[in-house]
């Protein structure tokens, strides 16, 4: 039986300044549960574009889109799949650097209205699930560059998404922590079935994708994995 | 209350310019708390020095002012008949000026007057009140800025006058002015046979209505109204009342701009963090109320600091011998209130732009460039 198509997009288009710069041009793809699928290319290629699209950050021109059973342009369903669908990591961390990890943590659960002793449970899960727990109440600033990414992957998971959009979450690291926080996102796919969606400009972490999607002037290439 | 860490880190993190925003509405709060306590017991003083333990105020119908009122001796005499009138004390208010003092209030009181046997007298004795002709009794302030004594000869206005007596009262205004016999002071200002108010106390407080029927029939010139109807619809205090508050708004709008140019430099500065809390769910709604939260944390504690130092400016105002009996250092829980939630709106209204402007923050442009 097959797996649920968690992302899709047909014939997507994305351009901006007017439409003088040209990000996407047509682009179609489907990303199942349980697959981990690279978006590899070159800076400025449109990956993190196309990520922004499939996480209703962005609107696209024309073409359709459905993530988690649901257009993600009406700014309803963006919220509902932001809440509880969907899950972000970026390159540089983004998390509220005064706080600690823990206070992180609760940013999504806060946005959902979900109860302290529930979202206290949920943190501690997610924590030993990424080996952050020793951390919990250290400042961010006192983090290494691997544990902000971690904590930033634990952040991502608070609400249990199905979907994870991860951009260039290695771009920032050294080799060593790079390859541990890949690891960490390939688990996620494989033993918890989340779809992960990961842009990279690194051929050794699209090589151990599932898949591997080239994107290039605006245009997606499924090529072998 | 799980959004306070939010609200309170940002704060934390700039606290010059959360201290500088909070400060705006501090001086707001302390410049209205000074100036209202100061109205008010400007007023609550007048309100005494007129009422002089009656229940009714008696004078002329459709004055702006006390100062143009005119109670004629026939119609005091009115009252004094009436049969549920147990005393009838007119008094007449008027301006003079002494060299070196442009204005000081001149009471014209009858030697029977209760102010004067109520006064702590330092010199002389109620019973010389309007015993002497060309003789003016000072309140104790008055004594001590005219530099004059029991005895001596002082200029007010036109004439020269011999002191015939000082005396102290709780009332600032009183303790301020001078006091002649109602007949002289009449002759003095021209006034002929009028007194600008005439405070009645009943025999029987019940009969208050009846009293003001009789009033209202017998003497159509003039108006009686109760002490606490007086207070409520006399213009000079409703001005004065009016004024404060102005005063007070204004002094609030400068906080209100204050909060504004804080909170907008804090949405400035964090877009990328507003538009990540976007992206982990919150929606437009939530991210406006995190920026007027800031803005009511900053009110909250300019508040705070605001009545801390109004109550500093009061008690040092208190001390300050020419304002003695001027400044009421009690404010009512309705002023209190008052001014907080002045601060809260102003707080908000200045937050208004600043979670507008954060509400409509694009989480795809704000992470476009990493």
């Amino acid at each position: 039986m097959s797996k649920p198509v968690l992302a899709s997009a047909h014939r997507v288009s994305k351009s901006y300044d007017s439409g003088r710069i040209a990000v996407l041009r047509e682009v179609s793809l489907s990303v199942q549960a349980g697959e981990l699928v690279a978006l590899w290319g070159a800076s400025g290629s449109g990956k993190s574009t196309l990520l922004h699209l499939l996480g209703g950050l962005d609107t696209p021109d024309s073409g359709e889109l459905r993530v988690c059973g649901l257009d993600p342009t009406p700014e309803t369903n963006r919220l509902a799949l932001r809440r509880h669908s969907i899950g972000f990591v970026f390159q540089l961390h983004n998390l509220i650097p005064d706080l600690t990890v823990e206070e992180n943590l609760r940013v999504p659960a806060l946005a959902i209205g979900r109860g302290l002793t529930e979202t206290r449970a949920r943190i501690a899960t997610v924590v030993e699930e990424v080996g952050m727990a020793p951390r919990l109440k250290h400042r961010i600033q006192d983090l290494s560059g691997g544990e902000r990414q971690r904590t930033a992957i634990c952040r991502a998971l608070m609400n249990s998404p199905q979907l994870l959009l991860a951009d260039e979450p290695t771009g920032a690291l050294d080799e060593l922590t790079g390859t541990a926080v890949f690891a960490l996102l390939k688990r996620l796919a494989e033993r918890d079935g989340l779809a992960v969606i990961l842009a990279t400009h690194e051929r050794r972490f699209a090589e151990a994708c599932h898949r591997i999607i080239r994107v290039r002037d605006g245009r997606l290439d499924e090529i072998a994995a | 209350m799980q959004i306070l860490p939010l609200v309170l880190i940002n704060l934390r993190r700039h606290r010059w310019r959360a201290a500088i925003g909070a400060a705006g509405i501090a001086f707001g709060v302390a410049a209205m708390l000074t100036i209202i306590a100061i109205v008010s017991g400007a007023i609550g003083m007048f309100q005494r020095l007129l009422a002089n333990d009656s229940h009714f105020l008696v004078f002329e119908r459709n004055v702006s002012d006390l100062f143009f009122s005119s109670v004629t001796s026939a119609q005091v005499a009115s009252l004094r008949a009436n049969p549920r009138v147990a005393a009838a004390q007119p008094v007449l208010f008027a301006l003079v000026s002494s060299p070196g003092h442009p204005m000081i209030t001149c009471f014209g009181l009858e030697a029977g007057d209760q102010r004067l046997a109520k006064a702590r007298w330092i010199a002389g004795q109620p019973a010389d009140f309007g015993a002497r002709e060309g003789e003016i009794f000072l309140g104790e302030r008055a004594a001590g800025f005219l530099a004059a004594r029991h005895g001596d000869t002082v200029a007010i206005g036109r004439g020269t006058f011999r002191v015939g007596g000082v005396f102290a009262t709780e009332n600032g205004f009183e303790d301020g002015g001078v006091f002649l016999p109602l007949k002289a002071a009449q002759e003095f200002f021209h006034r002929g046979d009028a007194a600008s108010v005439v405070s009645v106390k009943l025999r029987n407080s019940a009969e208050a209505a009846a009293f003001r029927r009789d009033v209202e029939s017998a003497l159509p010139g003039v108006i009686a109204l109760e002490n606490r109807e007086f207070n409520s619809s006399y213009n000079s205090f409703r001005i004065l009342n009016f004024t404060a508050w102005a005063v007070g708004v204004c002094a609030f709008c400068l906080g209100g701009l204050g909060v504004a140019n804080t909170m907008l430099l804090s949405v400035f500065t964090r877009i990328r963090e507003l538009a990540v809390l976007r992206v982990c769910g919150f929606s437009r709604g939530q991210v406006a109320g995190l920026i007027f939260g800031e803005a009511a944390a900053l009110a909250a504690a300019g508040i705070t600091a605001g009545f801390a130092l109004g109550a500093v400016v009061l008690f040092a105002l208190h001390r300050v011998p020419q304002l003695q009996g001027y400044v009421r250092a009690e404010v009512d829980v309705s002023v209190v209130l008052g001014i907080a939630g002045t601060a809260f709106i102003t707080a908000a209204a200045g937050a208004l732009y600043p979670a507008r402007f954060a509400s409509r923050v694009q989480p795809a442009e704000a992470l476009r460039y990493e």
